[in-house]
């Protein structure tokens, strides 16, 4: 982390306690674009922060950008911060001059492609977190980054247990407005860095739940005392803490090296999948606690826990679940085999 | 508000570290190919070897952080960090000095008199003196301030009278670091009126008589005190202090990689068995397994950063011992899911050898040092809800 951090932090904290209220959240998911919060995310320089000022960003490092988004996290943002941050990110290291306003990335998928023949893209691709509500999607497609803008594409509207736009777009005939070779950006670099960026939200979605939890479990009466007296919920919150502190561990591990093309391919991967194995099993442990803890009260849309629990069980599934990437890192276990196990998680 | 109350901060293990872990593994390899020891699980406890433990104190790897007037080493507690993960994986037999090692040596270091030092603390970092925990006792586990063993203060010393149970390795230890009541429950707070003393285990009266436990073992005993003197001199700090200094001492009982890594060589073995068998299956189970593991390793090694910083990490020890020794039993669990079952009484093979011992030896993770009940407590207290 650099010392530019808890700055940062401090600013986007102040920020989104302003502008990031509970009903600013629920009016995003009846589908109206919160202007004033993205113009202030626009002026603190927040969703270009993977930008170099050359570029058009703001030049800051990569943990800085990720401490943003585990403060976004907390307050479940509902714009696309953290895919104009990597939409940034794709164009920066294609070298490409990076436009101002929302943008969002594609394809997300595992596995899933799209063509480039003779200047124009061919194919559709599915669940392209708020395709709808950006002005421009950065495009993987046969090895080069293309910026494109959301305009010329057409969509069909899907949205995530969080009510996030999820749409699927058909790029089929439509002309980047710029294209570079992509260089070290790969569909498995997009699914890494996604799956870290979850990860990192994930996390700040779970402290935020463990606080909600705690100052809802001192507040609630019944029994005539407080239910935080009771043993039982005493420990469920316990557990809690235990599942957000591993969270942001595994979560920082991986956000200190997706981005950092000298580390070890093998290194990199395996930390990647840990933070999303690891995040996702916290997600779905977490968020039963919390609501448990809440009691009915949490079941209510009424109530904000739903704003971090319904991401933590969207995003746990984006960029490859705990099963895909579990899978993966277990077959860099066993292609190591056992003599090889306490090095590979050393790293050395 | 996004980063909580429980800090873990990122640890870069330097050169330094990397050469002192090929060191350690270039060794364990050694004893390994000259039979010096078979790998088992939980070695830290029943892995009880002087030989093993002299060889360590020669090498340095014993009393790490220690000035070296004291015999030590004055290395970091990162570098011990090293030292320690490195034989537990390999499942060696650390059990002898473990105790004296981790916490009667700082304990002393801390707390005892110049005396203390110089005359024990050569003796641990060489591998030749042994320490008993004397905490528990017959009526009081959890709830360790309720004890009533008691001295009484007589011209020179004191008299001790009562009974300790469960102190691991007792029979073989050379002294036990024993909490007593010196001062009535009346005359103040139940945490008042408690102090350590160091006590001669061959002194007269003291009688020591092992249990057996669930695997057959004889590691841990029931220590009656009859009468038995203890000379000023064997005060480990103030008297009425004891309970402070017994918190301190739990801060580095509860904080180390042992309390994730007892079931390590289970997988480790498990892995070498399916072999060439791996599946999507196994994969998927391996790939959970791992990643836990990295990230209460990564904890881990933050627990280990605030101890050199001088901190007493209580909480942060306490929510990775929770989460670990949970992680101990999953692995067994995972393991025989994925490995077709065999009777496991005769000690088969490597494999079936230390899932055996893992089975059997994994309930007790989860209550010594501290059930996770009493754990998940301090933890709540941390989180303001106590
Ligand atoms: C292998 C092994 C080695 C040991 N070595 C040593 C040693 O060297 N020296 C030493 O002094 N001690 C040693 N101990 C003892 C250990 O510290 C105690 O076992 C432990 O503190 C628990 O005490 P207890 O066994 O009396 O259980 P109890 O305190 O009787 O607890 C029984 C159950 O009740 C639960 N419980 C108790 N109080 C509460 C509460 N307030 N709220 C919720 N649940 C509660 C516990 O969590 C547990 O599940 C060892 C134990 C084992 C198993």
């Amino acid at each position: 982390m650099s010392d530019n951090d808890n700055i940062i932090v401090d600013t986007t904290t102040r920020l989104l306690q302003d502008l990031c209220t509970p009903s600013i959240v629920n009016d995003a998911e009846e589908g109206k674009w919160p202007t004033v919060l993205w113009n202030a995310l626009e002026e603190a320089g927040l969703p270009l922060t993977w930008v170099s000022d050359e570029l058009g960003g703001a030049g800051a490092e990569i943990s800085d950008g990720f401490a943003v988004l585990k403060v976004a996290g907390s307050f479940a943002v509902p714009v696309p911060l953290a895919e104009t941050l990597m939409a940034g990110m794709l164009l920066a290291k294609a070298g490409m001059n990076v436009p101002q306003g929302p943008m969002s990335i594609a394809p997300v998928q595992p596995g899933a492609t799209i063509g480039l023949q003779g200047g124009v893209l061919k194919g559709t691709t599915r669940f392209v977190p708020f395709a709808r509500s950006v002005k421009h999607l950065v495009v993987l497609a046969d090895g080069n980054v293309c910026l494109v803008a959301a305009g010329d594409c057409s969509m069909s509207h899907g949205i995530s247990l969080a009510g996030e736009p999820r749409d699927d777009v058909s790029f089929d005939g439509v002309k980047p407005l710029d294209v570079a070779p992509a260089g070290e950006v790969s569909a498995d670099f997009v699914q890494q860095l996604g799956a870290t960026v979850r990860s990192v939200q994930m996390a700040g979605a779970l402290q935020r739940i463990l606080d909600q939890s705690v100052e809802y479990a001192m507040e609630r009466v019944q029994f005539g005392r407080p239910i935080g007296k009771f043993q039982a919920v005493q420990h469920n919150l316990a557990e809690l803490a235990g599942e957000v502190a591993a969270a942001g561990a595994a979560a920082d591990a991986a956000a200190e090296v997706v981005a950092d093309p000298s580390i070890d391919a093998d290194r990199r991967a395996a930390e990647v999948a840990t933070a999303k194995v690891r995040v996702g099993e916290a997600a779905g442990k977490g968020a039963a606690i919390a609501h448990q803890a809440h009691g009915a009260m949490g079941f209510t849309y009424e109530h904000s826990l739903h704003h971090s629990t319904r991401r933590l069980w969207s995003w746990r599934d984006e960029f490859g679940n705990e099963a895909v990437w579990a899978g993966r890192l277990g077959r860099l276990v066993a292609a190591r085999g056992a003599d090889n196990l306490w090095p590979f998680i050393t790293g050395e | 508000m996004a980063d909580g109350k429980f800090r873990f901060p990122a640890v870069e293990l330097g050169p330094e570290a990397t050469e002192l872990r090929r060191e350690v593994r270039a060794f364990l390899a050694e004893e390994l190919r000259t039979g010096g020891f078979k790998p088992i699980a939980d070695s830290w406890t029943a892995g009880m070897s002087p030989e093993f433990s002299r060889k360590l104190g020669a090498r340095g790897w014993l009393g790490m952080m220690w000035p070296k007037k004291y015999g030590g080493h004055e290395r970091t507690a990162l570098d011990r960090y090293v030292v320690t993960e490195e034989l537990l994986t390999a499942g060696a037999p650390v059990a002898m000095h473990w105790i004296a090692d981790r916490q009667s040596g700082p304990l002393l270091l801390r707390f005892g008199t110049e005396k203390q030092r110089e005359e024990i603390l050569p003796r641990i970092a060489r591998g030749e003196c042994y320490f008993a925990i004397g905490m528990s006792e017959p009526d009081s586990g959890s709830d360790l301030a309720s004890l009533r063993t008691a001295a009484k203060k007589v011209d020179g010393g004191w008299v001790v009278n009562g009974r300790k149970i469960w102190s691991s390795g007792a029979h073989l230890c050379h002294y036990m670091i024993t909490l007593v009541r010196t001062a009535p429950k009346e005359d103040g707070g139940r945490h008042d009126g408690l102090s350590q003393f160091l006590i001669d285990l061959k002194s007269p009266g003291v009688s020591i008589r092992p249990i057996k436990n669930i695997a057959g073992d004889s590691h841990f005993n029931e220590t009656v005190f009859d009468e038995v003197s203890v000379p000023d001199e064997m005060v480990v700090g103030k008297i009425g202090d004891g309970w402070r200094q017994v918190v301190s001492e739990l801060a580095y009982e509860r904080s180390g990689p042992e309390r994730f890594l007892s079931t390590f060589v289970v997988m480790r073995e498990g892995l070498r068995e399916i072999g060439a068998d791996a599946d999507a299956r196994s994969d998927e189970a391996f790939g959970r397994l791992a990643a836990r593991l990295k990230t209460l390793r990564r904890m881990s090694l933050g627990v280990g950063s605030l101890l050199q910083q001088g901190q007493s990490p209580v909480t942060e020890a306490a929510l990775v011992k929770d989460i670990g020794t949970r992680y101990e039993r999953e692995v067994l669990e995972e393991m025989r899911r994925l490995l077709p079952a065999r009777p496991l009484g005769q000690s088969p093979d490597p494999y079936g050898s230390v899932l055996r011992d893992g089975i059997l030896y994994v309930p007790s993770a989860t209550i010594r040092g501290g059930t996770n009940e009493v754990l998940k407590g301090i933890v709540a207290r941390e989180l303001g809800l106590r």
